[in-house]
């Protein structure tokens, strides 16, 4: 955080003869944790993907940045309530969110995965053998939404606020399987213990994109500038490789 | 269904019949669960309080170290501590307790059971002890022994001082049971969180839910005063 505002800092006194050099403050929220997005280094940072790739842009658009924390449930509510300014903590481009925010262009996707523990045999594509099982998903995401819409009546579906939550009762047996970001459920489910995933990934949606509010279309476009920027000039590529063995990218 | 429901429920984006339908699945679970951890809660709490007023340390001590237990923590630890805390137990998943806390239902039921006795507990055994001394020397006076004074003179007594307290609690508990939706019960709230996250319009959802809350507690409200007029009526003016 110390080294990106004197990053910017520097980068706004070279920039200062610069009409184009603007000293204004941007505040983007993630929800931690949410690995290997956004989550707490050992030592307490802020690191991940998202938030380096938040970094990154920031410098891009001489901006100086604040991380805020927001749990999941308010990240849209807090947005348009001007508690913070920009949205990248995953969060899936779909229309009822487009009704109320504006999207950046996709800055990366990722599939659903199933995971359940190591005795789990039933085939997740099979509805008659679903039928009785308990499926986990967190709520409003579009795990969620492809689990409610597809399997909605056969199988019980329960909803958890967080992803801890959700893999304490796959633990405790609560649930059968979950389906989760595939990025999170390797790095929460899959390097413990008696756990594994079944099926398919499945890919849902548009992408990942910075949400902002409706009325900041400027910013939108800035946004959208600095993400291609980054795409082409290898800065993604690199942050990318520091966290996923695959592509994301979109 | 009368024709301008239907009619402005199609031109209502969020309250569909299926929503509709998710909140009222909801106030059932809601009700359920306050209504069963109420009355478990009350059979409890009544011979509780009755030990807890007892003078030898080894039958009232447990019983207060229980209710100070949970009276002094809040019910969401309490509620965690049951239902993440059962799943913990090494061994559980394959004996018949399972059956019972695999679903959420049970350990919130439990939690809200435990928490209201404790409470309830209190209320009465505070109603006991102001029991003036008068009418307990004249039931000895009749040569009433313990048990019957109890349930003729002390029990009937002591509900008429706890039933405004005990109104306090009953709707407190029907607000605390909001917090069943962290372990995945879709009560009232779990409904209105649902819908809240698929359509991202929280007025809307909570400021329903709220309101349904609202009705309930004026019911409640409602109820508990004609039973307070029925067991008060002794204190009427003979004018009214």
């Amino acid at each position: 955080m110390k080294k990106l505002m004197i990053a910017a800092t520097t980068a706004l006194a070279v920039m200062a003869g610069s009409a184009q050099a603007q000293d204004r403050d941007l505040r983007i929220a993630f929800d931690v944790p949410y690995e290997p997005f956004e989550y707490r280094s050992d030592d307490g940072e802020l690191t991940g993907f998202e938030v380096e790739l938040a970094e990154a842009m920031c410098e891009e658009m001489q901006a100086n940045c604040e991380f805020v924390i927001q749990a999941w449930d308010g990240m849209i509510p807090g947005l348009l309530a001007r508690k913070f300014d920009l949205i990248m903590s995953s969060m899936s481009i779909t229309e009822e969110r487009a009704e109320r925010v504006n999207f950046s262009e996709p800055y990366y996707i990722t599939p659903g995965g199933w995971f359940a523990r190591d005795n789990f045999n039933t085939d997740v594509t099979n509805m008659d053998a679903m039928a009785d099982k308990t499926v986990g998903v967190q709520r409003g995401t579009t795990m969620d939404t492809y689990v409610t819409e597809n399997m909605g009546g056969t199988v019980n579906i329960k909803r958890y606020t967080t992803a801890e939550d959700m893999v304490l009762d796959l633990e405790g047996q609560r649930l059968d399987v979950v389906f989760v970001d595939y990025p999170v459920g390797e790095q929460t489910i899959l390097n413990r213990e008696g756990f594994k995933e079944v099926g398919e990934p499945v890919k849902l949606g548009q992408g990942v994109g910075v949400a902002m509010r409706k009325r900041d279309r400027d910013l939108t476009k800035e946004v959208n500038a600095a993400l291609k920027t980054l795409k082409e000039d290898g800065t993604y590529d690199d942050i990318m490789k520091k966290y996923f063995s695959y592509d994301i990218k979109i | 269904m009368p024709e301008f429901i239907v009619e402005w429920l199609n031109q209502n984006d969020i309250f569909t019949a299926m929503t509709l339908m998710e909140y009222w699945d909801g106030l059932v679970t809601t009700v359920q669960l306050v209504f069963l951890s109420l009355v478990i809660g009350l059979v409890v709490a009544v011979p509780l309080a009755i030990l807890r007023t007892v003078k030898n340390p080894f039958v009232s001590g447990p019983i207060w170290l229980y209710t100070y237990l949970f009276r002094g923590t809040p019910l969401l630890i309490q509620l965690y501590i049951i239902y993440y805390g059962v799943a913990q137990i090494p061994g559980i998943q394959d004996t018949f307790w399972w059956t019972i806390f695999r679903e959420p239902f049970y350990p919130a039921l439990l939690a809200f059971t435990l928490n209201t006795a404790a409470y309830t507990t209190e209320i009465i055994r505070g109603a006991i002890v102001a029991t003036p001394h008068g009418e307990i020397e004249a039931a000895k006076a009749y040569g009433m022994n313990w048990a019957m004074r109890i349930r003729r003179i002390i029990l009937p007594s002591a509900a008429r001082r706890a039933v405004q307290a005990y109104a306090n609690e009953v709707i407190f508990m029907l607000h605390a049971s909001a917090i069943a939706s962290v372990v995945t019960i879709v009560d009232l709230t779990g409904a209105a969180r649902n819908i809240y996250s698929r359509f991202y319009a929280p007025f809307d959802a909570f400021i329903f839910v709220a309101l349904c809350y609202m009705a309930l507690t004026f019911m409640l409200v409602f109820a508990f005063r004609k039973l307070e007029n029925h067991l008060l009526r002794h204190q009427r003016p003979v004018s009214s």
